[in-house]
């Protein structure tokens, strides 16, 4: 009995009062992922109820007015496709050589580890600052003026650090197995590489791509350093031509006082992520075929 | 049909076998692919050589103009107007600011987030969280600028906080602290899933709930991975530009008021790019003087990450 | 604190009759299943008061399911299902009244692997203190837990230092003091040896021997040498082709030992299959 009283003068017995804490903390967690998720779901409703009244043909076939209700995507949606596209034509061959490069060739040592870490710290400069990059490198030196192949190259350089670390982790995830299978059979690096490593890889190459040119889409900020920003009322002949881009465009119109501009912005803003949102969606669909695939 | 297969492939091995491509050929080839993947990979190397060099060249043209404590130790910046001030102390003022509000929602937020996703979550609740996050780290810098602005300052800091400016850091700070969310949640969580269970079950088996668990064992085992998200989110925070040049306003004064309208490094950077200054002069070059300042604090910011990171790994391989 | 190291009393001595001896835990037909597949099946047998049961039996037998349905660990795992009864002190651990957590504070466990907390070696001492609200001296109720390990001597200049720093042996040890600092009447210990090597073996063996005074302890152990040297009664599992665990024999260690029940007893503690 005495021993029962000494226990209980030692031991406070809590833990009604810690179970208390407990459900207070669940309740915590579910608010917080609630006000998350809530946030998310009102920046979309706001956005599609403001801007889905101004989505028409003629707003993705116009050019920008002076005049709001006349303004549209054209320029921008086709300066956006030029860029996308030089970016598939330029980081993605660099960025998966790279991968490859990095993953198959050099054997893990301070060489790797220091161009790894590198690359990590490109993936965190800010944006804007491979904007100064571009200035200074494409736009001056290079002499290609304020052109669309300038942005291009820029959001492709400033995109290569993403693209060569998705890359690398799908080819981590091919089973060495693989690659002594066929080293046995007497195949050289590169013959392994092209007929089997890649070829496994593939599917989650092109999720970390998609990934990383969709990054690339939503990207603005170099482009105010290399974009003239003016009225661009025409669409690009040339590579060389001058060029506005769709995150661009919606920077344009948010930043003038009226609200008439706010409004299309919203309706911009909707056709920037419907893009986005596909792609991502592709990038998912890949990602899940491929982890089933992965059965060997 | 299998038989004869097999008898034509066991013929085939007797006879020496007929190489299709010479040996030295795709010796060379070898060579060839080595280079080509090289020079690849050299390209990552001259960017980063790229971005120092430029940096580092019109830096220095700057401050052979602009004495290096004026600019560091300035508490006036108005590089555009005559008096000519250029202290970059407001700017990185505004900066911190931004980033400051945005760590204060990031973080708690981010963090219960990844505790809410480690420990307590099933599988079902996993699916519907995770691809909400996803989407929030895959909507563009630009699209959180325009709900700062038009959203969030109207429709909730100025009825809340009357006389709150229209261009504003509190704004600012709130989306880009959104934005950054699922990068402190995410990176939180994965350190957490790789505290291993034993850990977990050591602590229940004495006689701990969920949550001493979670807060008690889980976390601490987790610190460094989590305060790699931490200071992740802060360098990625200060390095955001469009929500900032959106909604921050271009005001640069050095306060802790969120309701004023301020201007962040990047800002700057923005407005001057957007602007009509002659490229050659010094009020242009002062763009690469404050880029340099981002690009030091968020390299330092991110190095001592990745610190954290290795730390973490060394722990639990 | 240092408890004096008496002979321990035969095992013929202490034990001749289980059901004569004051019970922990009854096990009344318990079954269990992870999902679909079920690991045991009506287990029934009691597990006596101050004294050292052994549960052995081949891999995949359900040996640590088994015993992690005493302090209900199974619990954490999604997709747990049990059946049947189990009391602890008369009172049913599954039954709608019972909490787990209260339960565990009074039942300790030490893994297989040890699994100190990456904190010092004083913080895993008090964690348990600590959160359960423990109002005493701290500084005590380390000491005199590391003492009853028989860990003091080697971590008493270095109770800052990480409990990860500690060798093997060591470390399991501590997690030993860890799960006594909570007042433990039950020390239930899941093949505590398999992580360490046989000198470490030995002293874990010994306090094993020297714990069982004051508590009631329950040991998993694939090591058969194990279980006659350190328990009073042991109970043997086997499991069929369908891996579900079923209870073959249940008594004093030396009879179990000596002359088995059961052929399919015989046959294990022969090394005839296993």
């Amino acid at each position: 009995m005495s021993a029962a009283v000494a226990e209980r003068m030692r031991w406070r017995p809590t833990v009604a009062g810690r179970r208390r804490s407990g459900r207070l903390f669940l309740l915590l967690c579910y608010a917080a992922t609630a006000l998350g998720i809530l946030a998310l779901v009102v920046l979309l409703a706001d956005t599609l109820i403001k801007g889905a009244p101004g989505l028409s043909w003629q707003f993705l076939t116009s050019y920008p007015s002076r005049f709001a209700e006349r303004s549209g995507l054209l320029a921008a949606l086709v300066g956006t496709f030029y860029v996308a596209v030089i970016v598939v034509a330029v980081a993605f061959p660099i960025g998966i050589a790279s991968a490859v490069w990095l993953e198959e060739y050099v054997s893990p040592g301070p060489l790797r580890r220091i161009l790894e870490t590198n690359i990590g710290n490109l993936a965190g400069v800010p944006s804007i600052i491979y904007g100064m990059l571009g200035l200074a490198v494409f736009v001056r030196a290079l002499s290609l003026q304020r052109s669309l192949l300038a942005g291009g190259l820029t959001i492709a350089i400033l995109v290569l650090p993403i693209v060569i670390i998705n890359a690398q982790e799908a080819l981590r995830a091919v089973p060495s197995g693989l690659r002594h299978a066929s080293f046995a059979l007497g195949a050289t690096r590169w013959e392994t590489i092209r007929h089997h490593v890649l070829p496994a890889a593939l599917p989650g190459i092109l999720t970390g791509t998609i990934l990383a040119l969709s990054r690339a889409i939503g990207e603005a900020a170099p482009i105010i350093l290399i974009s003239s920003i003016a009225f661009i009322a025409f669409l690009p002949d040339s590579l060389l031509d001058s060029f506005t881009i769709l995150p661009i465009q919606i920077f344009i119109w948010v930043s003038k006082p009226q609200a008439a501009f706010h409004a299309i912005a919203a309706s911009a803003i909707i056709v920037l992520l419907v893009m986005l949102l596909t792609m991502n969606a592709v990038a998912i669909v890949l990602r899940d075929r491929a982890r089933r695939g992965v059965g060997w | 049909m299998t038989t004869t297969s097999a008898q034509a492939s066991l013929g085939g091995a007797r006879r020496p076998p007929r190489p299709a491509r010479s040996l030295a050929r795709r010796r060379a080839t070898e060579r060839v692919v080595n280079t080509v993947l090289l020079a690849a990979a050299a390209v990552s190397v001259l960017t980063t050589f790229g971005i120092v060099l430029v940096l580092v060249f019109e830096t220095f043209e700057f401050f052979r103009v602009v004495p290096f404590f004026d600019f560091v130790l300035g508490t006036e910046w108005a590089p555009l107007f005559e008096p000519k001030h250029f202290g970059v102390l407001p700017l990185v003022g505004g900066t911190l600011l931004v980033a400051g509000i945005a760590g204060l929602i990031a973080m708690p937020l981010g963090l219960v987030i990844a505790i809410y996703l480690a420990e307590y979550a099933g599988v079902r609740t996993r699916s519907i969280v995770k691809p909400f996050l996803e989407v929030l780290a895959g909507i563009p810098t630009v699209v959180f600028g325009y709900f700062a602005l038009t959203f969030v300052t109207p429709n909730l800091l100025q009825p809340l906080i009357p006389g709150t400016d229209v261009f504003n850091a509190a704004a600012a700070g709130i989306v880009v602290g959104l934005m950054v969310l699922p990068l402190v949640a995410t990176i939180s969580e994965d350190a957490m899933a790789a505290v291993p269970r034993s850990l977990r079950e050591g602590a229940f088996a004495l006689g701990a709930t969920d949550l001493e668990v979670a807060v008690r064992v889980v976390v601490p085992a987790a610190l460094s991975g989590i305060a790699a998200s931490f200071i992740l989110a802060i360098s990625r925070a200060i390095g955001e530009t469009m929500a900032v040049a959106i909604a921050a306003g271009s005001t640069p004064v050095l306060t802790l008021d969120p309701t004023r309208s301020i201007q962040t490094m990047t800002g700057y950077i923005a407005q001057v790019s957007l602007g009509d200054t002659p490229q050659q002069s010094l009020e242009f070059r002062t763009i690469f003087a404050v880029g340099m300042t981002l690009f030091v604090m968020t390299l330092a910011l991110n190095v001592v990450s990745q610190l954290f990171v290795r730390r973490f790994r060394n722990v639990y391989q | 604190m240092v408890s004096a190291m008496r002979a321990p009393e035969p095992v013929a001595e202490r034990v001749s009759d289980p059901a004569k001896l004051e019970r922990v835990f009854e096990l009344r037909g318990l079954s269990a299943w992870y999902g679909a597949a079920q690991a045991l099946r009506n287990i029934t047998f009691d597990i006596p008061k101050n004294r050292v049961t052994a549960i052995i039996g081949p891999s995949g037998c359900g040996k640590s399911t088994l015993i992690r349905c005493l302090d209900r660990m199974n619990d954490l795992i999604p997709g747990f299902r049990a059946e049947g009864h189990v009391t602890y002190h008369d009172e049913d651990i599954y039954g709608p009244a019972a909490d787990p957590v209260l339960l565990r504070r009074h039942i300790g466990m030490v893994f297989q692997k040890p699994n100190p907390f990456p904190k010092s070696v004083f913080d895993n001492v008090a964690f348990g203190p600590r959160i359960n609200g423990y109002t005493g001296n701290m500084h005590e109720v380390v000491e005199g837990s590391l003492r009853r390990a028989v860990l003091w001597d080697e971590v008493k200049d270095k109770l800052g230092a990480s409990g990860l720093a500690l060798s093997g042996g060591q470390q399991q040890r501590l997690c030993i003091a860890r799960a006594l600092a909570v007042e433990p009447d039950v020390l239930l210990m899941d093949e505590p040896c398999s992580a360490l090597d046989p000198i470490a073996t030995y002293r874990i063996e010994e306090l094993i021997t020297d714990l069982a005074r004051d508590y009631s302890i329950v040991i998993v152990t694939h090591n058969m040498q194990q279980a006659s040297r350190v328990s009073d009664l042991t109970a043997f599992l086997l499991a069929g082709e369908e891996r579900t665990g079923e209870l073959v024999e249940f008594g004093p260690t030396r009879d179990l030992f000596t002359r088995p029940a059961d052929e399919r007893t015989e046959a294990y503690i022969t090394g005839r299959f296993g």
